[in-house]
């Protein structure tokens, strides 16, 4: 189980998260959506403590994240960033194979390359792209490496960070797919960032919208229709006008 | 009104005291992850390969040059108190000592730092090196270490080839120029170099080393963000690594020379 309490977060006069309280219980999918440049990316990374929040307290099974033991605190995580942060200097399957080869997780080569390879299939990827480097692939296949990355290691929590984000509606599909089996078959924990509404649809247990810095809104999918909520109802509907302004 | 440039002057002081500072800082972690397992050993022969030699040619290029003008001018200056003989002598003492670490050093600043800071840079704003904290990868450990790490090993070994070819271009520039006989010049270098110039000219090269290597991870690390960030973290890397390579290769000349 994640949960933040009154996360607060500011980049110089950009106050980015403003008292985020939110719940991930255990083995569940929480999706995340709301406006660009609202902090969503912000608020995965502070979890995982890329990001050190100003205030708050983010705690991972009731221990509080900033002070847990690092390496072993990171092991149970997998994350896939917004824009795939492939190791442009190691070829596909190393990246994907990355925990496998070194640390406390560490395989024989061979091993760790048929892992890599088995879940570049996962994410609907040949073989043949194992020895490529990632500058040889297009945005929407490093994205996919990217997700092979984070799943390759099969950790209990998995962030996601828009993960079907310029790929094609199949492809989404099979992503979104991978997603549920994730956290049904593995029983993992999930938190997802996506736009994409009918990624959310198919992914989450749980809905989460930040706006304004804080939750503006969270509940089970099958409660978001009927929100009453007029930012969630603007927000899923995708309407111009609305209480959320359209420039920010 | 009256203060303000006393003011300004003592921002920037702080400002510089707070730079070097966390440099130092970033210095003491990098040499503690040299012995703190788990090391990277991959990453460090790659940093030799492409640190040590790939910079050869540019190395042996510059010393070359800088030999054979070196040569000629001591012949011309020397001639005017009838002492054109020192050639040799001072040739040797003037690459091993001075040019020859100062030149490899200042070479590898450019060729070195700078391109270790725009690749760490770039990491850094891409978010590969947020990555490799996610799969549990030190950043210090796997970039930083590894790099500073073989620089500090192989630049020596770049200055004692540098000398050696910077010898070479004097030797080759005095026989067939300046009428030197070849045997005479090789036994005058060979009579006249010292333990201490050997020693202190790798010194040197060891210590130049850690510096372009440490300073190109500094600012790579310390990028801003966007392909600004990455410009300025390099054009910084290089200005710092030159300017500390020199002010170190004074101190240590105090230290070598001064007694
Ligand atoms: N390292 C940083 N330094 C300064 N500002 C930052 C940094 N990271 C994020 N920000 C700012 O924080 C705000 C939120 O960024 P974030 O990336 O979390 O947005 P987001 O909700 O993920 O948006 P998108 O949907 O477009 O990805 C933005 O205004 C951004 O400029
Ligand atoms: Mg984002």
């Amino acid at each position: 189980m994640i949960e933040l309490f009154d996360v607060h977060k500011a980049f110089g006069p950009n106050k980015v998260l403003q008292g985020v309280n939110l719940t991930i219980p255990k083995g569940e999918s929480m999706v995340i959506i709301g406006g660009s440049g609202t902090g969503k990316s912000v608020c995965l990374k502070s979890v995982l403590g890329l990001v050190t929040p100003d205030k708050g307290l983010i705690t991972v099974d009731g221990q509080d994240a900033q002070r847990a033991e690092r390496d072993a605190f990171l092991a149970r995580f997998g994350m896939l960033f917004q824009g795939g942060a492939l190791f442009d200097s190691l070829s596909i399957w190393e990246n994907v194979a990355f925990r496998l080869l070194r640390g406390s997780l560490k395989r024989p080569k061979s091993e760790a390359r048929e892992i890599a390879i088995e879940k570049l299939r996962r994410v609907g990827l040949k073989p043949e792209v194992a020895d490529l480097f990632p500058s040889e692939l297009s945005g929407g296949m490093q994205k996919r490496v990217g997700l092979a990355r984070a799943i390759a290691a099969e950790p209990e929590i998995i962030f996601f960070d828009e993960p079907t984000t310029g790929l094609d509606p199949i492809m989404s599909g099979v992503i979104n797919e991978l997603i549920r089996e994730i956290v049904v078959e593995m029983g993992a924990t999930a938190m997802t960032i996506t736009h994409d509404m009918s990624s959310v649809r198919a992914i989450a247990d749980q809905v989460a919208m930040l706006h304004d810095g804080v939750i503006q809104w969270t509940g089970p999918v099958g409660d978001m229709d009927a929100s009453g909520d007029p930012y969630l109802d603007q927000f899923i509907h995708g309407r111009a006008d609305g209480p959320i302004e359209s420039v920010r | 009104m009256l203060l303000s440039p006393i003011a300004a002057v003592g921002r920037s002081v702080l400002h510089i005291l707070a730079m070097i500072g966390q440099v130092v800082i970033f210095a003491v972690q990098t040499v503690v992850h040299f012995v703190r397992p788990p090391f990277y050993l991959r990453e460090f022969f790659q940093s030799l390969l492409s640190i040590g030699f790939f910079s050869l040619p540019v190395v042996g290029l510059t010393a070359f040059f800088t030999g054979g003008a070196l040569a000629l001018q001591i012949y011309s200056g020397g001639a005017r108190f009838n002492a054109e003989a020192v050639v040799p002598q001072i040739v040797a003492i003037g690459m091993i000592r001075e040019l020859g670490p100062v030149l490899v050093g200042l070479m590898i600043a450019a060729r070195v730092t700078s391109s270790i800071a725009a690749e760490i840079a770039t990491m850094k704003v891409t978010e590969q090196i947020d990555a490799l904290v996610t799969l549990s990868t030190h950043p210090m450990k796997y970039l930083t270490a590894p790099r500073v790490m073989a620089a500090t090993l192989v630049v020596p070994l770049l200055v004692g080839i540098g000398d050696i070819i910077g010898i070479y271009g004097g030797f080759l520039v005095g026989t067939s120029r300046l009428g030197f006989n070849t045997a005479a010049y090789l036994q005058n270098t060979a009579d006249f170099i010292q333990a201490t110039d050997i020693i202190s000219s790798l010194t040197k090269g060891a210590v130049f080393g850690f510096i372009a290597a440490l300073m190109g991870c500094y600012y790579g690390m310390n990028s801003g963000r966007g392909a600004q960030g990455v410009g300025r973290a390099t054009k910084l890397s290089v200005v710092a690594a030159a300017v500390m390579i020199l002010a170190a290769n004074y101190v240590l000349t105090e230290v070598f020379f001064s007694a």
